[in-house]
């Protein structure tokens, strides 16, 4: 494992969800769960967020706000879209602010469906995300990223 | 020589309300202030070459004296014509009342003639501060007026006045240090307080007009306790020698001096007039309300300070000293006005200077000497940075400093290092804090040890505040044209390369000027603070200073992706607005704390006021009843 | 000589100390709450993270303010180490704070600025009690001199319970826990975001959090202070106790809500005038 994955900490922000994801989200935290386990932290700060785990669609109002919290986070950075109406807008799809998934907005690298996602189906996507972090990370460190 | 000293500012204040031209008088003011520097400097050549001994001078001066007569009566004409043309009683009931009591002496009592002035160590110490620090604010005035003028377009322009009163006031402040007879001594304290009362009401707006007098009630309420110390003096003693007043020690005299003490440096209960004095031009702000005239207050404790030790007096003295400490320390936090922080800082600090003479043994005294030293520089500077920036920005207010670094960034520098040098750690203030703790400790005055530690603790809140609101990065929301002129420039940075020096160079200035200041007034000396502690504190200084220098050409080196503030993701653009729940722009505004409804002058005033008053009553009923301690 | 290794030790081992207690913390912690928490190791895995991380930062200046803000600290601490004045590392202590609280406001972030304010605070309630705890040293022992208090024939802690009391009351606020962590806290989801470490990333956390390790080494060399004495085996009773008194803000940090800032300020001074002033009190009226 690469130093990222080891110490990976969240930025947990809800898009335009209706709270059940975020609820869900939560729910990791607690002593059923302990994602604290993995040493991971919900830092709610992204200067020193790894992942930004989005819930809901994105909307009008949300678009500049996810695009601008993703440009705060260091690389190496992932994105993971949590329930359905992050991954592809959901049952509302078709709404007129609706953008729809996250990734119309910002690249995502880990797609969990659920409507509400489960609390398990989060943390395998979180930890299917490290996996992406350290990739992310041995690009970096590579000399063609660097001059770039 | 003395006459020098007195004479040259003297004269130059007559000069000045003949010459009118702006040019000219700008050129005589720097002839003036090299001049008093220059002859200050020949003044302390000639006394260290003659061994540097105390000198005392003109045993016989019976024409000076009816000039001195004719002098104070001539204030006391000044001061019922004033107080009659703005309607004040106590003014004029006090002067004519202390007027009458000295001339009552002069006339009658018998008293042994001895030396009228003396120079020695302390004197020295209070020229170099008057002549350098007072020269180079005459200096800085010349440009400062002008930008005064410009910004305040509805105040007469009356700058000969003002000059003239500054340069007066410095010869009455070498006549005060010089002089050892408590008459001349009277006579010059006399001078300070009106014309700190005429500077004051410089604008004559109604504000500055009844700010004046409430200062000049409580500073003549200080001379009638002067004057009623001579009257004790003559008939008891029999002598008017400030030299026997210590040595004789008696308690009610020395109440009296210390009773003009305190009001002179604005001490509770007697504060009030220092905040009113900020309406003032910051010239006198700097001059007479920080680096010097209040001063005299201390000097005159700190002379006295040796027959305070463990008496009556000295309790009260320093029970009030440390009291004014924290209270000031308090009320300065819910400031946000910039002068009136450094009024009360100025309050404050000489209050733990008052406090540390009045317990009166060899390391307070030591710390008191240093506090003044290193006060003076560094409000001097503090108030002249302000002056400059409210010149500049239209406004004193500390919140409109917000990010100065970036808008006016020397003024901010020279600011930055006036506050630290106040209280941050390696800084001379803080030594001196220092070693007035171990004191007070060793003192076992509990109540003191406590007041000193709580007032560092606020001491230190409302001056990070301030510099961490001047070093605020952003974008500034209009661009300020920095209309400081050289003259200021001038006399601001020669105030902080004498901070930094001094600070560098504490062990020696120690070694050369406090410890025989000390030895002089206790007839021992004693290292305070070992050479070794002092060199350990330069070699921390200059950490201080190389350490984040060192850090910033580190971190320079790697390259660091700048990205907007975190403000949840909705700034508008830049790091300056955002969006508001209406989805509009709206202004980012930072407010510093203020704490106003727990440490507000509103509810800490008249507690402080009525504890401090209610110590000084009883201590002076005390003393009057001949309680022996 | 034993000097210069009292420090090298401290240069080079209080990082280490401090992130193990870290660690010890956050499983200690976990385990209150009926979690397993992370592993012992994890603070040294969030360093080597944060030190890996592409540098971001809002501004220039702010990296340079904290390495100044570690360097100063790790000053303080030596000198603590080397047996030096304590109210001299107390004074730098303080100083070295200032570079944290101006490295938090040196850009108009509206969070870190928060921050900084509380932290200013912060400062203005520890500060007394520190100063007083000084004093009572020099009190029981005669002198400011670390060298000198290690050498006494009774533990300080005898004369001085109350200050003792005071400074563990107080040492929450250093530590940054619960109920005082009101400038930043390790815990998420808080109205300030980080406090004052919103804007810091990468580098400049790790920087900082290295320099609240030291930070944490040499408060605890403070308590140990206390305890011990002239005897060997005083070292090791220290040592044990200086554990349990981490243990205790531990427990104080799992079983407290955060308070407001009136609370902290008038809590702490009021502890201060209570358990400080009484305590200097009786000590200045019987030595």
């Amino acid at each position: 494992m690469g130093k990222v994955s080891k110490s990976p900490w969240l930025l947990h922000y809800d898009a335009s969800s209706c709270n059940g994801c975020d609820i869900e989200v939560l729910d990791c935290l607690t002593p059923k769960y302990d994602i604290e386990r993995f040493g991971i932290i919900n830092t709610g700060d992204p200067f020193q967020a790894d992942i930004l785990l989005i819930t809901g669609g994105v909307n009008s109002q949300t678009e500049r706000v996810v695009k601008q919290l993703y440009s705060q986070m260091p690389e190496p950075k992932v994105v993971v879209a949590v329930g359905i109406c992050a991954c592809t807008g959901g049952v509302f799809k078709e709404c007129y602010n609706i953008r729809g998934g996250i990734d119309t907005v910002i690249p995502v690298d880990v797609y969990v469906p659920g409507c509400a996602a489960r609390p398990e189906a989060i943390i395998d996507g979180v930890v299917k995300a490290l996996a992406v972090l350290d990739e992310k990370q041995a690009v970096m460190k590579t000399p063609e990223e660097k001059e770039r | 020589m003395i006459p020098f000293l007195i004479g040259i500012p003297a004269v130059l204040a007559v000069v000045f309300q003949i010459v009118r031209n702006e040019k000219i008088r700008g050129y005589i003011v720097y002839a003036g202030a090299g001049a008093i520097m220059a002859m200050t400097v020949v003044f302390i050549a000639d006394w260290i070459g003659g061994g540097a001994k105390t000198w005392m001078f003109y045993p016989r001066t019976e024409t000076i004296d009816h000039l001195m007569t004719a002098g104070d009566i001539f204030l006391m004409c000044l001061i019922v014509w004033l107080s009659v043309r703005y309607k004040r009683v106590l003014p004029m009931i006090l002067s004519i009342l202390q007027t009458v009591l000295v001339l009552y002496v002069e006339f009658t009592a018998e008293v042994t003639e001895g030396p009228h002035m003396m120079v020695d160590w302390l004197t020295i110490l209070m020229c170099i501060i008057i002549a350098f620090i007072g020269g180079f604010i005459c200096i800085y005035t010349v440009g400062y007026m002008k930008g005064y003028h410009q910004h305040h377009k509805d105040v007469k322009d009356r700058q000969p006045f003002f000059f003239s009163m500054l340069f007066l006031f410095l010869a009455a402040m070498f006549g005060l240090v010089l002089s050892q007879n408590l008459i001349w001594i009277y006579f010059f304290w006399e001078i300070t307080s009106v014309i700190s009362f005429l500077m004051i009401g410089y604008t004559r707006a109604e504000e500055a007009v009844g700010n004046s007098f409430c200062a000049l009630w409580m500073n003549l309420l200080g001379g009638l306790g002067f004057a009623i110390a001579i009257v004790l003096m003559a008939l008891g003693q029999e002598s008017l020698q400030l030299t026997e007043v210590v040595s004789t020690g008696a308690l009610l005299p020395l109440m009296c001096l210390s009773l003009a003490g305190l009001t002179k440096s604005a001490q509770l209960p007697f504060s009030t007039w220092l905040l009113g004095a900020m309406v003032a031009p910051t010239p006198s702000s700097a001059l007479l309300h920080s680096a010097t005239m209040v001063k005299a207050g201390v000097y005159l404790l700190i002379r006295i300070s040796p027959a305070l030790s463990g008496n009556l007096v000295g309790l009260i003295v320093s029970s009030i000293g440390g009291l004014t400490f924290i209270m000031a320390s308090m009320m300065a936090i819910a400031q946000n006005d910039a002068k009136k922080v450094l009024a009360f800082s100025t309050i404050s600090n000489l209050g733990l200077i008052v406090a540390c003479s009045g317990i009166g043994v060899e390391e307070t005294v030591w710390a008191a000497i240093f506090l003044m030293m290193f006060h003076a520089v560094s409000k001097s500077m503090l108030f002249q940075s302000v002056g400059a920036t409210e010149n500049t920005l239209g406004s004193r207010d500390i919140e409109d400093m917000h990010g100065l670094i970036i808008r006016v960034p020397r003024l901010a520098y020279i600011m930055g290092i006036g506050i630290a040098g106040m209280y941050l750690a390696p800084f001379g203030m803080l030594i001196s804090k220092w070693v007035a703790l171990k004191a007070f400790v060793d003192s076992g005055n509990v109540v003191l040890v406590l007041c000193i530690a709580y007032g560092s603790a606020t001491t230190m809140f409302y001056w990070t505040k301030w510099l961490s609101k001047l070093l605020c990065r952003h974008i500034p929301r209009d661009t300020v044209k920095d209309v400081t002129r050289k003259d200021e420039y001038l006399s601001m940075l020669f105030h902080a390369c004498v901070m930094l020096l001094m600070c560098l160079l504490l062990p020696l200035v120690a070694r050369w000027l406090v410890n025989p200041i000390v030895r002089q007034l206790f007839g021992n000396s004693k290292d305070v603070l070992s050479m070794s502690v002092l060199a350990t504190m330069a070699i921390m200084l200059v950490s201080i200073f190389v350490v984040p220098v060192a850090m910033f050409f580190i971190s320079r080196r790697s390259h660091t992706e700048l990205v907007p503030i975190y403000m949840n993701g909705i700034n508008e653009g830049d790091n300056r607005f955002f969006t508001n729940s209406y989805g509009e722009k709206e202004h980012l505004y930072l407010s510093n704390w203020y704490l106003r409804f727990e440490f507000g002058r509103r509810h800490l005033r008249i507690p402080s006021i009525i504890i401090a008053a209610a110590v000084l009553v009883i201590g002076i009923c005390l003393v009057i009843g001949g309680v022996s301690w | 000589m034993v000097k210069v290794i009292f420090v090298l030790a401290y240069l080079i081992f209080a990082p280490f100390v401090g992130a193990l207690l870290d660690g010890v913390d956050r499983i200690i912690s976990a385990r209150m709450q009926r979690r397993k928490g992370p592993k012992l190791l994890q603070p040294f895995y969030d360093l080597g993270k944060l030190f890996s991380k592409e540098r971001i930062g809002v501004n220039n200046v702010q990296l340079f303010l904290n390495m100044s803000y570690l360097v100063i600290l790790m000053i303080a601490g030596s000198m603590l180490f080397a047996g030096a004045d304590l109210l001299m590392v107390l004074f730098i202590l303080s100083t070295a704070d200032m570079f944290l609280i101006m490295a938090a406001s040196s850009d108009s972030s509206p969070y870190s600025n928060m921050g900084s304010s509380r932290e200013m605070l912060q400062m203005m309630a520890y500060e007394p009690l520190t100063l007083l705890v000084a004093v009572g040293f020099y009190l029981t022992t005669g002198s400011f001199l670390v060298s000198d208090i290690i050498r006494e024939d009774i533990s300080a802690v005898l004369w001085m319970p109350g200050l003792l009391a005071g400074f563990m009351f107080t040492t929450a606020i250093k530590f940054r826990k619960s109920p005082f962590d009101l400038s930043t806290s390790h815990h998420a989801h808080q109205e300030m975001v980080k406090g004052l470490t919103t804007e810091m990333s990468g580098t400049t956390l790790a920087i900082m959090n290295i320099a609240e390790y030291y930070e944490m080494v040499l408060l605890l060399g403070i308590f140990f202070l206390f305890f011990v004495n002239s005897t060997w085996w005083s070292w090791i009773v220290a040592l044990l106790l200086c554990a349990v008194i981490f243990f205790l803000e531990t427990l104080w940090d799992n079983v407290s809500a955060r308070v407001k800032w009136k609370t902290l300020l008038y809590s702490c001074w009021v502890v201060t005038l209570v358990a400080g002033g009484v305590n200097i009190l009786i000590l200045m009226l019987d030595k």
